[in-house]
């Protein structure tokens, strides 16, 4: 019997890569976890559940056990054949398993996408037109005393966020929450907001109208109406009073911005007012990054490609066009042959048309668990958790990287995603060569 | 009862994190995330009660889950949806050249399904993403 406690785990669920965590092993399964979320704690405790074995081939209606060199070899031959395969998802696992699977798409000569294309894809279209004042989470935490959530919902989404990196958190400089003022925007009280010192309910589809006046104010003009977005101007005004007065201002902003009609320039317009803020005091923004290595995923592609998500291989070099070459269209326009899905479920996640298309084409997934995409899926390979049966860089949502710790040993057979990764190019790489 | 229109959000809730992570093929995984939040009064409207089943239609498509009063505070004309192949079922793939599908502030119409059944996962899979009618491969 063998038991040990691992301190220091880095959490492989959210953005906020906590690596505070405190896990209790025995006999090579984690039987503790401390100092975690909900969320964390239901993946420590629960990473065996509906977990996928044996790696399986599709024959006829069923999906049937079979070996991992039949399944390897299968999949490269899909890959060969095709001549727009999409590689999708990354963000759920290392830095050291995207890198392969950008060599694989160009190998292929098919595209290569991420999470981000769902998520905060507008804010990195946003970010390469306008630019980003931002400083990592430590610096928020030690100096801010003015913490904005626009469209963001943290007690839900990221549950540590506000107690290791902003208001509820203990900074060096900024010792408590009567030292910090928090503002929430949202179109509903959220329980983030009912947190807030200033609650800013707007409506629906409205951010670029409030942003643009907030902006207005904090340049010290006079807006015309007697309310925009909702939002009293006298409000408005009273915000932008408190964003120049402040010391150090944080805007965090989710999925309510890039989501909702404007979409991308409802993102210009955030990145613009924090960047104008700049002028008159100290402001930073960050994007709440949902997946624990989604910006790892941006990160390894732009090193590697010159684009951080919505590649495309098909010309012979990489091209980015998000609305053309990003995953959702692609799949809604039906330019896909075939598909190999790494650590995601986008047929859970994808909008149906999009998800429907996917499901036609051959279909290869890599994942630990049963999912609605390895359901519907040709191929799957059975794979390790980063962070727990197997090591691996992540970046967490401010760009700090951080290596996450084996745990445990992963069940017998299972191969990391690096492994499977690796095997499918070579063996793709030798078909090629055979002709 | 006639349906009424609301503006749809989807989103994560803490209760979708955890069973997520849980497994998503599980009771707790359905229990979890096929509802949908609405505003007590607006579930009245269409005379349904709190965790009785209403269907949610958009221009993309329908689907039936439980109607259930937010936990967190609401508003009359807003309504919310955790992320799920639930609120895929109704959501567009139409990007508006960003990438980006729209996944909030989505025109809605609600209206009671009481004698309704929610699909549990793997029906709904098998109902929308049926391989008998799927064209494998590209010629």
């Amino acid at each position: 019997m063998t038991e040990e406690t691992i301190q220091s785990v880095v959490c492989t669920v959210c953005g906020c890569c906590c690596d505070h965590l405190e896990v209790k092993t025995k006999d090579n399964a984690i039987v503790n976890v401390k100092n975690a979320c909900a969320m964390s704690t239901s993946k420590m405790l629960g990473y065996m559940n509906e977990r996928l074995t044996q790696p399986k081939i599709r024959r006829g209606d069923k999906l049937s056990n079979s070996t991992y060199n039949q399944a390897v070899d299968s999949a490269a031959r899909i890959l060969a054949k095709s001549k727009s395969p999409l590689l999708y998802g990354w963000s759920l696992t290392s830095c050291e398993a995207i890198e392969v699977g950008v060599d694989l798409a160009e190998e292929t000569g098919g595209f290569i996408d991420n999470t981000t294309t769902t998520c905060h894809g507008p804010t990195v279209l946003g970010v390469q037109e306008i630019g980003e004042s931002s400083c990592t989470l430590g610096e928020i935490r030690h100096r801010a005393d003015l913490i904005f959530y626009w469209g963001a919902n943290p007690v839900h989404s990221h549950p540590l966020h506000m107690s290791r990196y902003s208001v509820l958190s203990k900074g060096r400089f900024r010792k408590s929450r009567s030292e910090r003022t928090l503002i929430v925007v949202d179109v509903r009280k959220t329980d983030t907001a009912k947190l807030a010192d200033v609650f800013v309910q707007i409506e629906p589809n409205r951010d670029y109208e409030l942003l643009s006046a907030i902006r207005a104010a904090v340049r010290g003009d006079e807006i015309e109406q007697d309310e925009v977005a909702g939002v009293p101007v006298e409000r408005i005004e009273e915000i932008a009073e408190k964003m120049i007065n402040c010391e150090f201002g944080a805007l965090f902003f989710g999925l309510g911005l890039t989501m909702s009609a404007g979409k991308s320039v409802n993102i210009d317009a955030a990145l613009s007012l924090v960047r104008e803020l700049n002028s008159k005091t100290k402001f930073v923004i960050m994007p709440m990054r949902g997946h624990f290595n989604v910006n790892g995923a941006n990160n390894v592609m732009t090193w590697l490609t010159g684009y951080p998500y919505a590649i495309d291989f098909t010309q012979g070099y990489p091209r980015y066009n998000p609305g053309e070459t990003s995953a959702v269209d692609l799949l809604a326009r039906e330019e896909c042959d075939s598909a190999l899905v790494v650590a995601s479920d986008p047929i859970s996640n994808f909008p149906l048309q999009a998800a429907q298309n996917l499901a036609s084409i051959p279909l290869m997934t890599i994942d630990p668990h049963e999912t609605p995409t390895t359901l519907c899926s040709d191929i799957v390979f059975p794979s390790t958790h980063v962070g727990i049966e197997d090591t691996g860089t992540v970046y967490r949502m401010d760009g700090v990287v951080l290596e996450t710790r084996k745990l445990v040993d992963p069940p017998k057979g299972i191969k990391s995603d690096v492994e499977i990764l690796r095997a499918i190019l070579k063996r793709l790489r030798t078909i090629r060569r055979l002709g | 009862m006639t349906g009424i229109q609301v503006t749809l959000l989807t989103g994560r809730s803490l209760g979708q994190g955890r069973a997520k992570e849980h497994g998503k093929l599980s009771e707790l995984y359905l229990q979890s995330v096929a509802c949908c939040e609405v505003d007590a009064e607006d579930l009245k409207t269409i005379g349904v009660t709190n965790g009785q089943n209403i269907r949610i239609t958009t221009e993309h498509g329908s689907v039936v889950v439980k109607g259930i009063v937010p936990t967190q505070t609401s508003r009359r004309g807003i309504a919310f949806m955790p992320y799920s192949l639930w609120a895929t079922q109704i959501s567009g793939s139409d990007t508006d050249g960003t990438g980006m599908p729209s996944y909030k502030g989505i025109p809605s119409v609600i209206e009671a399904a009481t004698e309704e059944k929610i699909l549990p996962l793997e029906e709904l899979v098998q109902k929308s993403f049926s391989r008998k009618t799927s064209k494998k491969g590209r010629k």
